[in-house]
């Protein structure tokens, strides 16, 4: 199934919504509940980064039995040195975003952590395309 | 409890004074209400005994399961395990003497304080300690919280403290100090007076926490009668011998700990306390995405001010908690030797006893247990909730339209329950009705009592 959700830029105070969203609908759907984690903090990651860092997005989730991939795309301005944005602790935020709590420079390195796949398009001034692919069979399946 | 066994619930809705008016099924916090033929139902898979329900019911027609007091008369000795609460249920014209001598009255031999356990737990270790895989570490004491995070959040069990409550460790202690004595535990009924509905329904699960350590649950709203009872028959100038009975043994900090942050303000590191569960559910939410920072320990309750807010309670919470906390400041702040040694003593055979089994997830909300299906009831639930009006009006007898939506992909009701659509667009609805199904075969899995009840 295919559900898509629009993320404003510098809307901070409704960041996280959309992961909100999807994880009552994972959750529905009795998905494992360490591969709903998984997700929703890679998710969330994601979703602040299009807050935080562009001109605005869309997160699109393609929920299949197996696997779960979502897709966040956003429209610039892009991430010049991605390997430096990978860095751990590394951020462009403002002293602004970092006063509400984020930018922390965890964001695109949880997301690698979290996901079984991430493949990452980008460039300067170029818009950026995050998709995660989440693996069913990646979870124990016993009861946690 | 083995996997996904049901709860034992104490709620019931009496359906000759239930009108179907939809408060119940609106405050519900598990959507766990529907109204049938105009009476609610309540699915039992998703109830969690919190008694939101009882609580906003204008018809009084929604009861908790009593049971008879005549039982303790089954057993010699006969074990009062109170609520610190209790005295709160009272005004200040009752003293604690009294209140014990009520409790002898009504026809218990021994009492004690359900949250002295807080104390035999600080005497057996230097601290409160818990038994948590996880962080932050969740208290166990709420019976409909942790039947919340079994049913919503199941990724948070690990975080559950798996301590026995005070109330389990009191009952535990009361008995093992009479066999100490030389008492056979056959002879010994231990009972607790319990404030809501959850932990009556705790008491009554079978396999759960407590079985075996107590023998039954007496609703605290029937003591509370039996003891006024007895109040209004005495004799004027009636007077209480100080030396007549012995007052449980309790200290302040312990005393406190049913009411909101009572429990916390004996915990280690940064805590929170949230109460009424409502609030509890929304702060659940952000501890299930890991979006709050350095909390070491979560009180929550499903009622607000805590267990004074109890369905059972009879006094208003507020006065009821201002009394407690009047008499806590009386109380010694800490144990004094000569209890401590008794505690002491009897360590061999409390200390192994200290933790209940791991807790298991239900599985009640999903929409279907194959991934596969769920995912095509729920592709469904999206096309019925883009038909329906979107007001959540609940006279089609479920609480929302997407509650609705969802009621009809897992073939327990139809379309044809919206009224507002009848009104509005009849022939659309029937062409919605052929698509979506009309018969409501699966209605029956919800126990309907087959007779209606005629109307008094």
């Amino acid at each position: 199934m295919h559900i898509s959700y629009q993320v404003q830029a510098g809307d901070f105070s409704n960041a996280g919504n959309v992961s909100s969203n999807i994880k009552k609908i994972l959750k529905q759907l009795n998905f494992h509940p360490s591969l709903i984690k998984r997700i929703i903090i890679a998710l969330y990651e994601a979703e602040v980064n299009v807050v935080a860092h562009s001109y605005g997005g869309e997160v699109v989730c393609n929920i299949a039995p197996d696997t779960v991939i979502i897709v966040v795309t956003d429209t610039g301005p892009g991430i010049p040195d991605l390997s430096l944005a990978m860095t751990e602790g590394w951020s462009t935020a403002t002293a602004e975003v970092r006063e509400m709590g984020f930018g922390a420079g965890m964001g695109l390195a949880n997301i690698r952590k979290n996901a079984d796949e991430l493949t990452i398009d980008t460039g300067a001034n170029q818009p950026t395309s995050i998709t995660m692919h989440f693996s069913v069979s990646t979870e124990v399946k016993n009861e946690p | 409890m083995s996997h996904d066994e049901p709860f034992h619930h104490t709620l019931t809705i009496r359906k000759d004074l239930c009108q179907g008016c939809t408060h119940c099924m609106k405050r519900c916090p598990t959507e766990a209400i529907r109204i049938i033929g105009g009476k609610a139902h309540v699915d039992p898979e998703r109830c969690i005994d919190c008694g939101q329900c009882m609580g906003v019911c204008p018809h009084n027609a929604i009861v908790i399961e009593q049971s008879d007091f005549q039982q303790i008369f089954q057993f010699q000795y006969r074990i009062a395990i109170i609520p610190t609460l209790l005295i709160g249920q009272f005004e200040d014209s009752i003293t604690e003497l009294e209140m014990i001598d009520a409790l002898h009255a009504i026809g218990f031999t021994h009492i004690h304080y359900a949250e002295f356990g807080v104390d035999i737990l600080k005497t057996l270790g230097n601290k409160i300690s818990v038994y948590a895989d996880a962080h932050p570490v969740v208290s166990s004491y709420c019976p409909a919280v942790v039947r919340l995070i079994q049913l919503r959040y199941p990724s948070l069990l690990p975080n559950v403290n798996l301590m026995r409550t005070p109330a389990q460790i009191a009952a535990l202690y009361a008995r093992v100090k009479l066999i100490d004595q030389g008492i056979p535990s056959q002879e010994i009924g231990v009972f607790y007076v319990t404030p809501c509905a959850a932990k009556y329904a705790q008491i009554m699960t079978p396999g759960s926490a407590t079985s075996g350590l107590i023998q039954g649950g007496l609703n605290l709203d029937s003591v509370f009668n039996l003891m006024q009872s007895y109040f209004a028959q005495r004799p004027r100038h009636y007077k209480v011998s100080p030396t007549k009975w012995e007052i449980p043994i309790i200290t302040g900090p312990a005393f406190l700990w049913s009411l909101t942050k009572g429990e916390s303000a004996m915990m280690q590191g940064r805590t929170l306390s949230i109460d009424e569960v409502h609030n509890v559910i929304e702060f659940l939410e952000l501890v299930e995405d890991e979006r709050h920072e350095n909390l070491d320990f979560l009180e929550l309750r499903a009622c607000d001010t805590g267990c004074t807010g109890g369905v059972l309670t009879p006094r208003n919470r507020f006065l009821a908690t201002e009394r407690i906390k009047h008499h806590a400041a009386t109380l010694p702040k800490i144990l004094d030797e000569t209890h401590r040694a008794q505690i002491l003593a009897l360590s061999d055979k409390l200390i192994h006893n200290l933790k209940i089994d791991r807790i298991v997830a239900k599985h009640s909300l999903q929409l279907d247990q194959d991934v596969t299906v769920a995912i095509k009831k729920l592709e469904q639930v999206k096309r019925i909730t883009a038909a329906l009006p979107g007001i959540d009006c609940g006279l089609c007898g479920s609480p929302t339209c997407r509650a609705l939506a969802e009621d009809i992909a897992r073939g327990n009701a139809s379309i044809r329950r919206c009224v507002v659509l009848k009104v509005t667009d009849p022939k659309g609805l029937n062409h919605l009705a052929k698509i979506w199904g009309e018969a409501v075969q699966k209605e029956a899995r919800i126990p309907i009592e087959q007779q209606p009840t005629p109307e008094v």
